[in-house]
Protein backbone atom coordinates (compact mmCIF):
# COMPACT_ATOMS: atom_id res chain seq x y z
CA UNK A 1 0.00 0.00 0.00
CA UNK A 2 2.42 2.32 0.98
CA UNK A 3 5.58 3.49 -1.37
CA UNK A 4 8.50 5.93 -1.05
CA UNK A 5 7.09 9.67 -0.51
CA UNK A 6 7.85 11.73 -3.76
CA UNK A 7 8.99 15.26 -3.05
CA UNK A 8 6.45 17.61 -1.46
CA UNK A 9 8.30 20.73 -3.62
CA UNK A 10 7.05 19.15 -7.37
CA UNK A 11 3.66 18.88 -6.77
CA UNK A 12 1.77 16.82 -9.79
CA UNK A 13 -1.07 18.60 -11.27
CA UNK A 14 -3.32 16.40 -9.76
CA UNK A 15 -2.33 16.93 -6.32
CA UNK A 16 -2.79 21.01 -7.10
CA UNK A 17 -6.16 20.57 -8.40
CA UNK A 18 -6.66 18.65 -5.41
CA UNK A 19 -5.36 21.48 -3.04
CA UNK A 20 -7.46 24.27 -5.60
CA UNK A 21 -11.15 21.96 -4.94
CA UNK A 22 -10.50 21.36 -1.45
CA UNK A 23 -9.98 25.54 -1.25
CA UNK A 24 -12.57 26.25 -3.18
CA UNK A 25 -14.65 23.42 -0.85
CA UNK A 26 -13.32 25.26 2.62
CA UNK A 27 -14.74 28.85 1.26
CA UNK A 28 -17.98 27.57 0.07
CA UNK A 29 -19.10 26.19 3.15
CA UNK A 30 -17.67 29.58 5.12
CA UNK A 31 -20.01 30.95 2.66
CA UNK A 32 -22.74 28.92 3.60
CA UNK A 33 -22.51 30.14 7.30
CA UNK A 34 -22.17 33.84 6.42
CA UNK A 35 -24.14 34.64 4.43
CA UNK A 36 -27.44 36.63 5.08
CA UNK A 37 -29.19 34.83 2.48
CA UNK A 38 -30.67 30.87 3.77
CA UNK A 39 -31.38 30.40 0.13
CA UNK A 40 -27.86 31.44 -1.01
CA UNK A 41 -26.54 29.42 1.72
CA UNK A 42 -28.04 25.88 0.03
CA UNK A 43 -26.94 27.53 -3.30
CA UNK A 44 -23.38 27.76 -1.49
CA UNK A 45 -24.04 24.46 0.12
CA UNK A 46 -24.25 22.85 -3.91
CA UNK A 47 -20.38 24.77 -4.66
CA UNK A 48 -19.40 22.86 -1.30
CA UNK A 49 -20.44 19.47 -2.08
CA UNK A 50 -19.57 19.90 -6.10
CA UNK A 51 -15.87 20.61 -5.03
CA UNK A 52 -15.84 17.68 -2.56
CA UNK A 53 -17.68 15.50 -5.44
CA UNK A 54 -14.30 17.28 -7.58
CA UNK A 55 -11.92 16.00 -4.80
CA UNK A 56 -13.33 12.48 -4.58
CA UNK A 57 -12.84 11.97 -8.72
CA UNK A 58 -9.10 12.98 -8.51
CA UNK A 59 -8.60 10.52 -5.85
CA UNK A 60 -10.15 7.96 -8.45
CA UNK A 61 -13.21 7.17 -6.01
CA UNK A 62 -15.21 7.69 -9.21
CA UNK A 63 -18.33 5.51 -7.65
CA UNK A 64 -18.11 7.72 -4.35
CA UNK A 65 -17.96 11.16 -6.80
CA UNK A 66 -21.28 10.42 -8.63
CA UNK A 67 -22.98 9.27 -5.71
CA UNK A 68 -21.91 12.78 -4.11
CA UNK A 69 -23.22 14.59 -6.69
CA UNK A 70 -26.58 12.77 -7.07
CA UNK A 71 -27.61 12.14 -3.32
CA UNK A 72 -25.64 15.29 -1.77
CA UNK A 73 -25.95 17.97 -4.71
CA UNK A 74 -29.46 16.65 -6.13
CA UNK A 75 -31.73 15.44 -3.14
CA UNK A 76 -30.48 16.33 0.02
CA UNK A 77 -29.99 20.07 -1.41
CA UNK A 78 -33.00 19.96 -3.11
CA UNK A 79 -34.36 18.80 0.63
CA UNK A 80 -32.57 21.54 2.30
CA UNK A 81 -34.67 24.36 -0.23
CA UNK A 82 -37.69 22.36 0.29
CA UNK A 83 -37.38 23.16 4.25
CA UNK A 84 -36.13 26.59 3.96
CA UNK A 85 -39.71 27.18 1.39
CA UNK A 86 -41.59 25.43 4.01
CA UNK A 87 -40.93 27.72 6.85
CA UNK A 88 -39.95 30.87 5.92
CA UNK A 89 -41.69 32.66 3.84
CA UNK A 90 -41.27 35.86 2.71
CA UNK A 91 -37.71 35.28 1.82
CA UNK A 92 -34.87 37.51 1.39
CA UNK A 93 -32.23 39.11 3.36
CA UNK A 94 -32.45 38.37 7.20
CA UNK A 95 -30.75 40.24 9.89
CA UNK A 96 -31.32 37.60 12.35
CA UNK A 97 -29.89 34.80 11.27
CA UNK A 98 -26.91 34.58 13.75
CA UNK A 99 -27.14 32.94 16.62
CA UNK A 100 -26.35 33.82 20.35
CA UNK A 101 -23.95 30.62 20.61
CA UNK A 102 -22.22 31.71 17.44
CA UNK A 103 -18.42 32.02 19.71
CA UNK A 104 -19.51 28.50 20.79
CA UNK A 105 -20.47 27.31 17.65
CA UNK A 106 -17.25 28.10 16.00
CA UNK A 107 -15.45 26.67 18.87
CA UNK A 108 -16.84 23.48 19.08
CA UNK A 109 -16.14 23.27 14.98
CA UNK A 110 -12.52 24.41 14.59
CA UNK A 111 -12.06 21.58 17.85
CA UNK A 112 -13.95 19.08 15.89
CA UNK A 113 -11.85 20.32 12.74
CA UNK A 114 -8.35 19.66 14.84
CA UNK A 115 -9.41 16.52 16.50
CA UNK A 116 -10.20 15.08 12.74
CA UNK A 117 -6.86 16.73 11.37
CA UNK A 118 -4.85 15.23 14.08
CA UNK A 119 -6.09 11.85 13.96
CA UNK A 120 -5.65 11.43 10.15
CA UNK A 121 -2.16 13.13 10.50
CA UNK A 122 -1.43 10.74 13.75
CA UNK A 123 -2.82 7.93 11.45
CA UNK A 124 -0.88 7.95 8.50
CA UNK A 125 2.01 10.48 8.97
CA UNK A 126 3.64 10.19 6.05
CA UNK A 127 2.15 7.04 4.56
CA UNK A 128 1.47 7.15 0.91
CA UNK A 129 -0.55 5.31 -1.45
CA UNK A 130 -0.62 5.78 -5.13
CA UNK A 131 -3.34 6.41 -7.08
CA UNK A 132 -5.36 3.18 -8.86
CA UNK A 133 -7.71 4.47 -11.28
CA UNK A 134 -10.75 1.06 -11.38
CA UNK A 135 -10.25 0.56 -7.48
CA UNK A 136 -13.09 3.25 -6.84
CA UNK A 137 -15.20 2.03 -9.43
CA UNK A 138 -19.20 0.84 -8.86
CA UNK A 139 -17.65 -2.84 -9.22
CA UNK A 140 -15.29 -2.65 -6.55
CA UNK A 141 -17.83 -1.24 -4.21
CA UNK A 142 -20.36 -3.61 -5.03
CA UNK A 143 -18.72 -6.55 -4.34
CA UNK A 144 -17.12 -5.08 -0.91
CA UNK A 145 -20.82 -4.10 -0.11
CA UNK A 146 -22.47 -7.84 -0.91
CA UNK A 147 -19.77 -9.91 0.35
CA UNK A 148 -18.77 -7.86 4.07
CA UNK A 149 -21.27 -5.44 4.53
CA UNK A 150 -24.34 -6.73 3.81
CA UNK A 151 -26.14 -6.51 7.07
CA UNK A 152 -25.31 -2.32 7.33
CA UNK A 153 -26.83 -2.63 3.48
CA UNK A 154 -29.68 -3.65 4.78
CA UNK A 155 -29.97 -1.95 7.59
CA UNK A 156 -30.07 1.01 5.89
CA UNK A 157 -33.05 -0.05 3.80
CA UNK A 158 -34.91 -0.53 7.51
CA UNK A 159 -33.57 3.50 8.32
CA UNK A 160 -34.87 4.67 5.35
CA UNK A 161 -37.91 3.06 5.50
CA UNK A 162 -38.43 4.54 9.43
CA UNK A 163 -37.69 8.07 8.23
CA UNK A 164 -40.07 7.75 5.01
CA UNK A 165 -42.77 6.68 7.74
CA UNK A 166 -41.69 9.20 9.99
CA UNK A 167 -41.73 11.69 7.13
CA UNK A 168 -45.55 10.68 6.39
CA UNK A 169 -46.85 10.97 9.87
CA UNK A 170 -45.66 14.30 10.28
CA UNK A 171 -46.49 15.99 7.52
CA UNK A 172 -50.55 14.72 7.43
CA UNK A 173 -51.91 16.44 10.21
CA UNK A 174 -54.95 13.51 9.49
CA UNK A 175 -52.58 10.56 10.33
CA UNK A 176 -52.97 10.45 14.82
CA UNK A 177 -51.92 8.01 17.28
CA UNK A 178 -54.38 5.54 18.40
CA UNK A 179 -55.85 7.41 21.79
CA UNK B 1 -3.63 6.38 -14.61
CA UNK B 2 -3.28 8.97 -17.36
CA UNK B 3 -6.03 6.97 -19.16
CA UNK B 4 -8.43 8.12 -16.51
CA UNK B 5 -7.68 11.55 -16.03
CA UNK B 6 -7.81 11.89 -19.90
CA UNK B 7 -11.21 10.44 -19.94
CA UNK B 8 -12.12 12.96 -16.91
CA UNK B 9 -10.16 15.90 -19.23
CA UNK B 10 -12.80 14.47 -22.11
CA UNK B 11 -15.78 15.31 -19.77
CA UNK B 12 -14.57 19.09 -18.77
CA UNK B 13 -13.81 20.02 -21.92
CA UNK B 14 -17.20 18.91 -23.22
CA UNK B 15 -18.13 20.90 -20.28
CA UNK B 16 -16.61 24.04 -21.27
CA UNK B 17 -17.58 23.89 -24.85
CA UNK B 18 -21.60 23.18 -23.63
CA UNK B 19 -20.68 26.44 -21.50
CA UNK B 20 -19.73 28.19 -23.76
CA UNK B 21 -22.02 27.62 -26.14
CA UNK B 22 -24.97 28.56 -23.77
CA UNK B 23 -23.03 31.56 -23.24
CA UNK B 24 -22.55 32.73 -26.57
CA UNK B 25 -25.85 32.63 -27.66
CA UNK B 26 -27.32 34.82 -24.73
CA UNK B 27 -24.48 37.22 -25.01
CA UNK B 28 -24.39 36.97 -28.93
CA UNK B 29 -28.72 37.78 -28.53
CA UNK B 30 -27.57 40.19 -25.84
CA UNK B 31 -25.05 42.14 -28.34
CA UNK B 32 -28.05 42.05 -30.87
CA UNK B 33 -31.29 43.13 -29.42
CA UNK B 34 -32.38 46.13 -29.36
CA UNK B 35 -32.79 47.13 -25.21
CA UNK B 36 -35.70 49.45 -24.44
CA UNK B 37 -36.82 48.77 -20.85
CA UNK B 38 -40.23 50.06 -19.37
CA UNK B 39 -41.72 49.45 -16.23
CA UNK B 40 -44.47 47.20 -17.90
CA UNK B 41 -41.56 45.17 -19.31
CA UNK B 42 -39.46 44.53 -16.35
CA UNK B 43 -42.45 43.01 -14.49
CA UNK B 44 -42.53 39.21 -13.84
CA UNK B 45 -44.22 37.13 -16.15
CA UNK B 46 -46.63 35.41 -15.06
CA UNK B 47 -48.98 33.93 -17.53
CA UNK B 48 -50.33 37.96 -18.98
CA UNK B 49 -51.89 38.56 -15.62
CA UNK B 50 -50.53 41.27 -13.35
CA UNK B 51 -48.37 39.57 -10.51
CA UNK B 52 -49.67 38.89 -7.57
CA UNK B 53 -48.17 39.11 -3.91
CA UNK B 54 -44.22 38.12 -3.54
CA UNK B 55 -42.69 35.76 -5.66
CA UNK B 56 -41.86 33.40 -2.50
CA UNK B 57 -44.65 31.63 -0.95
CA UNK B 58 -44.66 29.19 1.66
CA UNK B 59 -45.61 25.80 -0.13
CA UNK B 60 -47.38 23.28 2.01
CA UNK B 61 -46.02 20.53 4.55
CA UNK B 62 -47.77 17.54 2.48
CA UNK B 63 -45.29 18.27 -0.33
CA UNK B 64 -42.04 17.27 1.38
CA UNK B 65 -42.93 13.75 1.73
CA UNK B 66 -42.41 13.81 -2.21
CA UNK B 67 -39.28 15.47 -1.95
CA UNK B 68 -38.54 13.05 0.64
CA UNK B 69 -39.95 9.64 -1.77
CA UNK B 70 -37.03 11.28 -4.06
CA UNK B 71 -34.36 10.95 -1.97
CA UNK B 72 -35.25 7.54 -0.81
CA UNK B 73 -35.32 6.90 -4.06
CA UNK B 74 -32.29 8.24 -5.00
CA UNK B 75 -30.25 6.80 -2.20
CA UNK B 76 -31.89 2.91 -3.47
CA UNK B 77 -30.88 3.67 -7.14
CA UNK B 78 -27.17 4.44 -5.87
CA UNK B 79 -27.24 0.41 -4.11
CA UNK B 80 -28.30 -1.24 -7.59
CA UNK B 81 -25.22 0.35 -9.96
CA UNK B 82 -22.82 -1.56 -7.79
CA UNK B 83 -25.54 -4.35 -7.52
CA UNK B 84 -25.68 -4.51 -10.91
CA UNK B 85 -22.13 -5.06 -11.56
CA UNK B 86 -21.76 -7.89 -9.29
CA UNK B 87 -24.77 -9.88 -9.01
CA UNK B 88 -24.48 -11.93 -12.11
CA UNK B 89 -20.18 -12.24 -11.40
CA UNK B 90 -19.15 -15.81 -10.04
CA UNK B 91 -19.18 -15.97 -6.39
CA UNK B 92 -22.36 -13.81 -5.88
CA UNK B 93 -25.16 -15.25 -7.27
CA UNK B 94 -28.40 -16.72 -5.60
CA UNK B 95 -27.78 -15.21 -2.24
CA UNK B 96 -26.94 -11.11 -3.35
CA UNK B 97 -30.22 -11.50 -5.58
CA UNK B 98 -32.45 -12.21 -3.03
CA UNK B 99 -30.07 -9.43 -0.48
CA UNK B 100 -31.22 -6.46 -3.07
CA UNK B 101 -34.99 -7.51 -3.18
CA UNK B 102 -34.99 -7.70 0.56
CA UNK B 103 -33.54 -4.13 0.54
CA UNK B 104 -36.15 -2.99 -2.30
CA UNK B 105 -39.04 -4.57 -0.23
CA UNK B 106 -38.78 -2.50 2.74
CA UNK B 107 -38.70 0.12 0.78
CA UNK B 108 -41.55 -0.43 -0.99
CA UNK B 109 -43.26 -1.16 2.37
CA UNK B 110 -42.51 2.47 2.83
CA UNK B 111 -44.28 3.10 -0.68
CA UNK B 112 -47.03 1.14 0.07
CA UNK B 113 -47.47 3.08 3.61
CA UNK B 114 -48.05 6.30 1.73
CA UNK B 115 -50.45 4.46 -0.53
CA UNK B 116 -52.07 3.18 1.94
CA UNK B 117 -52.44 6.28 3.40
CA UNK B 118 -53.24 8.51 0.59
CA UNK B 119 -50.21 10.74 0.05
CA UNK B 120 -49.66 10.25 -3.52
CA UNK B 121 -53.02 11.05 -4.11
CA UNK B 122 -52.47 14.73 -5.72
CA UNK B 123 -56.03 16.23 -3.65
Amino acid sequence: MTEAVPSYLSPTGQEIVFLLLGAVAVGAGLLVVTTRQLVHAALWLVVCFGAMAGCYLVLTAEFVAWVQVLIYVGAVVVLLLFGIMLTRAPIGRSADLDSGNKTVAAIVAVATAAVLVTVVIDGFRTAYTPLDPGTGAAKELGSTIFRNWVLPFEALSVLLLAALIGAIVISRTDIRGRN
Amino acid sequence: MDEYFGSYAVVVALFAIGVVIFAGALFGNRMLRPNRPTPEKLTTYECGIDPVGDGWAQSQVRYYVFTYLYVVFAVDAVFLFPWATVFAAPGFGMTTLVEMFVFLGFIALGILYAWRKRVLAWT
